[in-house]
């Protein structure tokens, strides 16, 4: 029931949002259109009905699966909105991997050698990671391994050699955050008594390490990754933008821009719908990881 | 007998002397870019708006007619490091003012929420799950978007979309204040609702809300920074760090520079706040360390 209640929450920002925006009609018509032309598009539209009849239209189809048409692409809004998300989809999905490449072992590292130079060097990354602004970062790829080595292709989309720098780009905060909190959640864990007995009973360090407490330290990280999830699809909207990577956000930004109602409404419900059901398979994760949590 | 000035100077000298090199950087670079937005005009090499279009793009450390341009010319021909001390001011200014809005508001819809319960808190409840259920960066562009650039539009877009931060934090902790024996004696003396909200309750949150601002600073100006790239943000024309990047980006093979700099900038500048804030929670409030 709450979820639905926040799901028509949604759907309401996203309809007032769009359309307090601006007049569409003046984008879609030339501007020595007469008023009778405009008119007609306006009804033909459904805008000149009161806002609540067009909010309860807009939901009733929304239900049925119906978004509405584009008025650029002239294609239904669902369908437009849905050919930009395995782009973006790739493109998460190959960031959270990076970024877990970078974060465990370092993450894991700087716990157990602590306060040593290695966790200070770990740390200070970290924090550079956070600070930095992530256009800046992708630039700077560009530069690097685009312009002066020419490895990468620095805009588009085909090969996987297009997905690397700009996966880079959005993983590499991620990394830099998930490194600090699985650091802080190892260290928790270290000194739970459980570690002390598997030790006590003859383990190896190794043992103790990879079953009892990277296990447990991981439930905080698997439960941040899933609210990443929801950052990341908007940090796509600036990674995209420099990569001129034809994604979700790529979409999303020239939407708003044309004032193109129905897709960005499209747009909205269907990251929320993506983000939901990563909170449910992260739930489903923390089940299988920690056999404590049943779901009736 | 209280302290001579010279005491107290020197209680602060010992106060910074013993913490650590991180917070000392994190100070330092604060103060310099607190120093540029007030005093950028001041200490600006050059005039940050003058073109020159016959030594466009000229890199860092040339010289031109006698003149030093220390980070090179931008497209235009107007000298970088200039433009730099005066784009400090907007990020201030924007964040600062943004911070200062959202923590107020989020702060008191937390305390109303937290201490009325009931219907009222299931409305703001909803609103902030709401909320926190859209990307930031998804709702910040649709609605500066909708408002259009500007420094007003800015700071209210960056306010409508953090204020949920704080309300969500102050809520949960005004619920179990709110069950505090001082709470009732404040009662039983006679003090209204109000009262009891903003003259119990609150200083009792105040700690928590000045680490969520500490820390938010820096995320603030990386959003704002974010927004000025995408030409979302204040009026064009006006000098911010994050339209520097952008204004660079067609020229990236001819001229690194013009680009990167400018982006140095706000990563030095995050990381000042970035070290500042983190300061501040270890020694206010380290439970908030997890986030």
């Amino acid at each position: 029931m709450q979820n639905i209640i926040v799901v028509i929450g949604v759907l309401l920002i996203a309809f007032t949002l769009v359309r307090l925006s601006g007049d569409p009609i003046s984008v879609l018509l030339p501007p020595e259109a007469s008023f009778e032309d405009i008119q007609r598009l306006r009804a033909q539209l459904g805008f000149d009905r009161p806002i609540y009849v067009q909010f309860y239209i807009f939901l009733s189809s929304a239900i049925q699966g119906d978004l509405g048409y584009s008025f650029l692409y002239h294609r239904p809004a669902l369908t437009v909105v849905l050919s930009r998300v395995p782009a973006t989809l790739q493109l998460t999905t190959l960031s959270i991997c990076i970024s877990l490449v970078i974060a465990l072992p370092l993450g894991v590292i700087a716990a157990l050698r602590r306060d040593s130079w290695v966790d200070r060097f770990c740390m200070s990354l970290s924090l550079f990671g956070q600070s930095m602004p992530t256009f800046w970062f992708g630039i700077v790829l560009i530069l690097i391994f685009s312009i002066l080595l020419g490895w990468f292709p620095a805009f588009g989309r085909g090969s996987i050699r297009h997905l690397i720098l700009p996966s880079v780009t959005l993983g590499f905060y991620n990394a830099a955050i998930t490194t600090r909190l699985l650091r802080s959640s190892l260290l928790e864990v270290l000194n739970k008594d459980y570690i002390r007995t598997a030790y006590a009973k003859g383990l190896a360090f190794r043992i103790v390490l990879f079953r009892h407490a990277i296990k447990n330290a991981s439930l905080p990280v698997i439960t941040m990754l899933g609210l990443q999830f929801g950052h990341l699809m908007g940090g796509a909207i600036v990674t995209e933008t420099v990569f001129a990577y034809p994604g979700l956000g790529n979409l999303a930004i020239s939407s708003i821009y044309m004032r193109d109602f129905p897709v960005v409404q499209a747009f909205v419900v269907v990251i929320a719908l993506i983000i939901a059901s990563v909170n449910l398979l992260v739930d489903i994760l923390y089940a299988i990881l920690d056999p404590r949590i049943k779901y009736k | 007998m209280k302290e001579s000035l010279v005491d107290r100077l020197k209680t602060l000298y010992m106060g910074l002397y013993k913490t650590p090199f991180s917070v000392k950087l994190g100070l330092f670079i604060v103060l310099l870019v607190i120093f540029m937005g007030l005093f950028g005009s001041l200490i600006a090499p050059h005039d940050p708006f003058t073109q020159n279009i016959a030594f466009r793009l000229s890199p860092p450390l040339s010289v031109i007619a006698e003149k030093h341009h220390i980070l090179g010319t931008d497209p235009l021909g107007r000298d970088i490091l200039s433009r730099i001390i005066l784009g400090a001011r907007v990020s201030l200014i924007i964040s600062v003012v943004s911070v200062l809005c959202a923590g107020t508001f989020g702060t008191v819809a937390g305390i109303i929420s937290g201490f009325y319960r009931g219907f009222l808190d299931i409305v703001i409840s909803r609103i902030i799950d709401i909320q926190l259920a859209i990307p930031f960066m998804v709702l910040a562009v649709a609605i500066a978007a909708m408002l259009g650039p500007g420094l007003t539009n800015i700071v209210i877009v960056l306010t409508v979309t953090t204020w949920a931060r704080y309300a969500r934090l102050v809520r949960a902790q005004t619920l179990s204040l709110r069950e505090n024996e001082f709470v009732e004696s404040a009662r039983a003396m006679g003090a209204g609702d109000f009262r009891i909200m903003f003259y119990h309750i609150a200083p009792n949150v105040l700690s928590t809300v000045i680490v969520i601002s500490a820390l938010e600073v820096a995320r603030i100006i990386l959003a704002e920074a974010a927004l000025s790239f995408l030409g979302l943000s204040v009026k064009p024309g006006t000098i911010t760090w994050g339209a520097m990047v952008a204004d660079g980006r067609d020229y990236l093979e001819r001229a690194w520079w013009v680009s990167t700099i400018p982006g140095l900038a706000i990563l030095v500048t995050v990381l000042g706040f970035n070290l500042l804030g983190d300061w501040t929670r270890d020694k206010l409030d380290p439970t908030l360390r997890i986030r």
